[in-house]
């Protein structure tokens, strides 16, 4: 019952192409995000947008390791954090930028804003946790549908903590939904850290259901790319649910000017900022480049959204 | 037919008639059939699309939400409407929200029936009303069942509309019969308007009402049987109306009946204070000021928490003699 498809008339040097080199598509794809999610924490510093916004700085691999593994057909429910999600997923630069300006041009009318997207196979919602059963549900409508599309859930480690995560893990397991649910574990949760927040093992929360979990700790997309194949491969044969976890960081504050975390803890992370981690794959010429195919684009979409 | 066959019979026609269709709930599942047995029947012919789920009412909620965002019409029940509790965020911040939030990218109708109200002796937490806490969410219908309207038209039009809607279904319907005609209170042919329609009953012209009562669910038909005993014994009339859609709540019938009347009462069994009928008053106030000869009254259960000792339990609940009580005050 899915008719979604990806938007149509991308601007390749923020997406790649399919014949570019895997390694510069991939560097190219997380460029973007990042890139991205700094024009708009420079606007909000110019004030030239509103309201909030949580950026996904040091994330970017997640989004695009997995996206890379999805086709027309599935569907992805992201949260607060789901600027990467959305732009691996559209590539919609310009209706992002204008949601979060407010614009009627933007994704959601402007009603939805930073945290409220919606584009085909796709949505978002800044409540924590109640996204999951959403997706769920997705999953089952794709099974009754007979269709081989997968529902893919990103959640954050602080999510953990709200129950109807766990009961819709039961049920997923229960009637064998084929519901991805992708865990960015950035070890923060808003201002507290994990070891303050979650008791035990996070891969055990979900073998308890007898779910199967692939987990690895690692800003390197080459890594996340072969483990997020592997995992959405196996959920898309077995029809069935499937959970990745992946222990990354938040490189950037939760949402604006609200980061109390160590100085030297967040400096060390930035030795495996992923951009860099995979950037020295490259040669010089051909990422920059790259960046500079990013940052014309880029600028071309502030330019139109200013003038909105 | 009882109400609870003739519910389930609703429910069976929606699943013969729409593949997109899909049940959820405790326990609704042959042979117990759930809770209150609406759902007898049903999985055993649409094994696939109807559905017993563990004790999770925020999954049921939200698994219904993901279905509807897909296409599907998925009706949830909530086997007791005090565990709407548990479904509040799947309600407010989600499956309500999608709609409007996306600018209309998406649409979420999921409709949710649940069993509600007291009068059974089962307790403080398994005997509530708490619909009063959904109204005014925006983007949610919240409909009441009643023996005046028939549930195959209810639910036919909960489950082809875009938005999310809210069924409330009291217990003490489940074993009575829908209303049959045989009464001094003839049901007028009610305006459906923009949605469901406001059944007015009466048992003699408007002009010679002495007052306008409106009351849903169960209330209702205890209004009903109220205001047909005071119009044989004792020749007081009274015009009955009786909406299904609750909130938002289609003023025009309350109006064009209240303008006339000049008296108006509220009847629901949910607690006073913030309630139902408080917003039937506030909004019945300003639309006829100087046209009605009282202020409105309301009239709804002690807000208290309901006793499960039956006698203490029928204390603090509205029931057939505050009814009456509150119809004499107004006319007088």
């Amino acid at each position: 019952m899915t008719t979604d498809v990806l938007v149509p008339g991308l601007d390749a040097r923020l997406t790649g192409s399919p014949d570019e080199p895997r390694n510069a598509r991939l560097y190219r794809r997380m460029r973007f995000v990042r890139r991205f999610e700094e024009t708009l924490l420079a606007l909000f510093q110019e004030g030239v947008l509103n309201g909030t916004t949580h950026a996904c700085i040091g994330q970017e691999a997640d989004s695009v390791a997995v996206i890379e593994h999805l086709r027309p057909g599935d569907h992805i429910f992201s949260n607060h954090r789901c600027h990467g999600h959305f732009l691996s997923w559209t590539g919609d630069a310009f209706g992002l930028m204008a949601e979060i300006l407010g614009s009627p041009e933007g994704v959601c009318g402007g009603i939805g804003g930073s945290q409220h997207l919606c584009a085909p196979g796709f949505k978002s919602n800044g409540v924590q946790g109640g996204i999951v059963p959403a997706a769920a549900g997705i999953a089952m409508a794709e099974q009754l549908t007979g269709s081989d599309g997968l529902s893919v859930v990103f959640i954050g480690d602080g999510t953990l903590g709200e129950g109807i995560v766990y009961e819709t893990l039961n049920l997923a397991a229960l009637w064998s939904l084929p519901l991805l649910v992708v865990v960015e574990d950035n070890e923060w949760s808003q201002s507290t850290p994990s070891s303050a927040n979650l008791a035990g093992a996070i891969a055990d929360r979900f073998t308890a259901f007898g779910l199967p979990v692939a987990e690895l700790a690692s800003t390197d997309v080459l890594e996340l790319d072969e483990v997020a194949r592997r995992t959405v491969e196996s959920c898309r044969e077995r029809r069935g649910p499937g959970v990745l976890v992946i222990h990354t960081y938040r490189l950037c504050h939760h949402s604006k000017n609200d980061d109390n975390r160590p100085e030297a803890e967040v400096a060390a992370r930035w030795e495996l900022d992923p951009l860099a981690i995979h950037g020295v794959r490259l040669d010089v010429e051909e990422r920059e480049a790259i960046d500079a195919e990013v940052e014309d684009a880029l600028a071309e979409v502030v330019v139109r959204a200013r003038a909105l | 037919m009882i109400f609870a066959k003739t519910l389930g019979a609703a429910l069976r026609d929606l699943l013969a008639g729409d593949p997109r269709v899909v049940l959820l709930g405790e326990d609704i599942v042959d042979p117990y059939g759930g809770a209150f047995k609406v759902t007898r029947g049903l999985s055993s012919e649409f094994p696939e699309r109807v559905r017993a789920t563990p004790i999770s009412e925020g999954a049921i909620a939200g698994v219904s939400a993901g279905l509807a965002l897909s296409g599907y019409r998925p009706i949830a029940e909530i086997m007791f409407g005090d565990f709407l509790a548990l479904c509040f965020d799947q309600i407010v911040n989600h499956i309500a929200k999608y709609g409007p939030m996306y600018d209309g990218g998406a649409s979420c109708p999921v409709v949710i029936r649940t069993p509600s109200g007291g009068g059974r002796a089962y307790g403080p937490t398994h005997s509530q009303s708490l619909e009063k806490h959904f109204m005014g969410v925006p983007n949610l219908r919240v409909v009441a069942a009643s023996l005046q309207h028939d549930p195959r038209a209810v639910l036919a039009d909960l489950v082809g509309g875009a938005a999310p809607a809210l069924h409330i279904e009291h217990k003490l319907l489940y074993p009575l019969e829908p209303a049959n005609g045989d009464s001094v209170l003839v049901a007028q042919p009610g305006d459906a308007g923009t949605g469901l329609p406001t059944v007015a009953l009466r048992a003699v012209d408007r002009e010679d009402c002495a007052a306008t009562v409106v009351a849903y669910g169960y209330q209702a038909e205890l209004a009903r049987r109220v205001l047909e005993r005071l119009a044989i014994e004792e020749e007081i009339f009274a015009e009955l109306l009786v909406p299904a859609q609750i909130a938002p709540l289609d003023w025009a019938p309350l109006e064009a009946s209240a303008s006339v009347t000049g008296r108006m009462l509220t009847v629901e069994e949910g607690t006073a204070r913030h309630s139902w009928g408080s917003e039937v008053a506030a909004v019945m106030g300003r639309r006829l000021f100087g046209r009605l000869r009282r202020p409105v009254e309301v009239l709804a259960s002690a807000p208290e928490v309901i006793p499960g000792a039956p006698a203490r339990e029928a204390e603090v609940l509205v029931g057939e003699r505050a009814i009456e009580t509150a119809i004499r005050e107004v006319v007088r």
